[in-house]
């Protein structure tokens, strides 16, 4: 029925069947839409969060997903800037994660603020000196950067590219892609910097500060680089979903191979850098505002399957020197059982590195006459945190379909005639 | 003609000392702070982690088994930071629209209702849950909007609040100070609500600038070391983050004093709680 809209070349489910699949996620999806119009039009009280823990898991899913969504920024730049010029057969993938990632950002941001319709302050009363401000105008410009990014693809659908003036357009928009990826290269690096930095900056919570280097937190540096070395792990995990769900071979081993080594040199040279800033922190910044490392994780107030130690060991060896490992022996990441592990580790790590940035300062008591504090999400939270997966399958699943996102699917898939 | 007028400008400080000693935990600072800022209130107060207590009183006591135990009561309004250097509070510095502002002729942290989008960014920078936000739409008892002050905005929901030292007071008494010919206020012109609600006399009120002022007197700031009080049993909040508040206590109690702050255990062993403070 839709066989005209399909690419030349490929072979896809049928149309019910295709339809059908996307209907199941779109129910989840519609109850995420559900829980955010609950929230806009009911307010922040449809959550568990309270005065003590004004961050949450919104504000977690969103640092997780902007460093999950790396992987797009990092390999343009690898690609454009770097000419690795293999990258060209994942990289509109990339793309599509980074474009799914940066919109649920947004859209995450739009329903955690108490005042939606104020949003725009941020741009018309900004406070300069802190980094928030600048996450906010970086965060719209790459967006918009995606978004530009993006469009080729689209246009790139079989009966689009029928039309000659789009087929001209796309074609000179890939010739000036070079410039907005090094665009995005550059606001990526300092959003995703910045985003550590709002972290690294609270001084008044002991937990989440840290040194400085000139206005720079430590912070600032470790999440601009655990972005760019975590962020393929999920471009690569998500190529294997798509390519167990599809039972298809999408993606070329070598290509996989080149991101995966990129990604394991990163991953080493950022976990090293982030045991160093741990071991810097435990010993030197917290003892300077009187805390003991142990005063963060165990406490006969603290309940130690939400604040043990066990998530920092969590972070750092399950999440940061097993992806390492594997992934910067070529013998290791050949074997694609170990290459997923290393993967799921590896975008496990940061989302985790993000949760702890977020939540556990906000659970942890300052003054030492106050208590720990213990936050469950309401069903609203968890929904609406779904809501941004669910708009991204669909995303991915109708651009599967559509567009020519993986240029050697052809190659790899021959249809017999 | 510039430069004299910046040397006659006296930037004041106004802050808070608290009696420990004389608090009895009556809560009449919270009741008196909520009557006079229109603070909103739920039908349920139960869940104390939603409500907003611009003035939250905390009891402190030294774990000790009976009959050894004591308590102390210790009353927590916005500390209005003032950070290691001018205006670099925790909240102030970390809000993205400049919805709260230091100002440098009081050292007050403002909070404005209107421009605050709720990002919540203050609360989580804020070490002494000083910061209250708004979950709900204010909804007031039938007949109660009748008694609210005019003086001071109610909040919408969504928005951030926190204790103001009484801002609007310190409006009315310039107001007043212009009317009758005077520049300068005297101490008892500005004085806010909860001050003058406790019935023990342990809240204090002033220009911790002012040598004059009793709050100066009572703790001696030492200008040269951000404010840290001079006075043997007077102390701070928090003070080794360096933030640098404006609100002291006074306790003749070491056990109350310690727990003013955090120390390592190496710290707890050696005994160096006093000497970091003083």
């Amino acid at each position: 029925m839709d066989s005209a809209l399909i690419p030349k070349g490929v072979k896809r489910c049928s149309l019910p069947v295709f339809l059908f699949g996307v209907g199941i996620v779109g129910v989840v999806l519609l109850w995420g839409v559900y829980a955010m119009l609950l929230c806009w039009l009911k307010g922040l009280n449809q959550t568990n969060m309270n005065d003590s823990y004004g961050f949450a898991l919104w504000i977690w899913a969103d640092l997780a997903v902007i460093a999950i969504g790396g992987g797009a920024f990092f390999s343009g730049f690898l690609k454009y800037i770097l000419g690795i010029d293999e990258l060209k057969n994942i990289i509109n993938y990339a793309v599509l994660i980074g474009f799914i990632c940066y919109s649920s950002a947004l859209l995450i941001l739009a329903i955690d603020v108490g005042q939606p319709l104020r949003s725009w302050f941020i741009f018309w009363h900004p406070n300069v000196h802190f980094m928030l401000t600048e996450v906010a105008f970086c965060l719209s410009c790459y967006f918009a950067v995606l978004t530009i990014e993006y469009i080729p693809l689209v246009l790139e659908n079989r009966k689009l590219d029928e039309i000659p003036f789009i087929h001209n357009f796309t074609h000179n928009m890939h010739g000036i892609m070079a410039v907005f990826a090094a665009t995005g290269v550059f606001l990526s690096c300092f959003h995703q910097g910045s985003l550590g930095g709002v972290s690294g900056v609270l001084y008044g919570r002991p937990f989440a500060f840290r040194e400085h280097i000139l206005v720079w937190p430590w912070t600032f540096f470790l999440y601009t680089w655990s972005a760019a070395a975590c962020g393929p792990c999920f471009t690569i995990l998500l190529t294997k979903i798509l390519e167990k769900i599809t039972g298809k071979k999408l993606v070329k081993d070598y290509v996989i191979d080149i991101l995966a080594k990129i990604s394991g040199i990163m991953i080493s040279t950022y976990i090293i850098a982030k045991i160093i800033d741990t071991i810097y922190w435990a010993w030197v910044t917290a003892p300077s505002m009187g805390f003991n490392l142990m005063d963060f994780y165990s406490s006969e107030h603290s309940n130690p399957l939400y604040h043990g130690l066990w998530i920092l060991l969590l972070e750092i060896v399950i999440g940061g020197i097993v992806p390492a490992v594997i992934l910067i022996s070529k013998k290791l990441r050949s074997n694609q059982k170990l290459l997923l592990t290393a993967v799921i580790c590896g975008t496990m790590g940061v989302c985790l590195n993000r949760w702890v940035m977020v939540m556990q300062p906000m659970a942890m008591p300052v003054m030492p006459f106050d208590s720990w504090n213990l936050y469950l999400p309401s069903w609203q939270e968890w929904a609406t945190t779904i809501l941004p997966v669910a708009y991204g399958i669909i995303l991915i699943a109708f651009s599967y379909r559509y567009l020519p996102i993986f240029p050697q699917e052809k190659e790899l898939n021959p249809i017999e005639e | 003609m510039k430069q004299e007028h910046n040397q006659d400008k006296k930037y004041k400080k106004y802050g808070m000392v608290i009696d420990l000693d004389k608090c009895t935990g009556c809560g009449s600072c919270m009741v008196a702070c909520m009557a006079e800022n229109n603070v909103p209130f739920k039908e349920d107060e139960s869940n104390k982690l939603d409500s907003i207590t611009w003035m939250r009183v905390y009891k402190l006591t030294n774990k000790k088994p009976f009959p050894d135990t004591e308590i102390c009561y210790l009353p927590r309004p916005c500390m209005h930071c003032e950070g290691r250097h001018s205006g670099h509070s925790p909240c102030v510095s970390v809000c993205p629209a400049t919805a709260t502002d230091y100002d440098m002729e009081t050292g007050i942290v403002s909070q404005i209702y209107t421009r605050c989008f709720g990002c919540r960014y203050c609360m989580a920078a804020c070490p002494y849950h000083a910061r209250y936000f708004n979950w709900w739409d204010p909804v007031w008892p039938e007949g109660m909007q009748k008694s609210l002050s005019p003086n001071v905005s109610p909040r919408m929901r969504g928005v951030v609040e926190k204790c103001s030292f009484c801002y609007h007071r310190y409006q009315l008494a310039k107001d007043k100070a212009y009317f009758q010919g005077r520049k300068e206020l005297r101490e008892e012109d500005y004085q806010t609500s909860c001050t003058q609600a406790c019935p023990a006399g342990a809240i204090t009120f002033g220009d911790l600038n002012n040598p004059h002022h009793k709050v100066h007197q009572m703790v001696l700031p030492d200008l040269a070391h951000h404010g840290k009080p001079k006075k043997k049993n007077a102390f701070r909040l928090l003070e080794r983050l360096g933030t640098n508040p404006k609100v002291y206590y006074l306790s003749s109690k070491k056990w109350v004093r310690d727990m003013g702050d955090n120390y390592t255990i190496e710290e707890k062993h050696k005994g160096v709680k006093e000497e970091l403070h003083h």
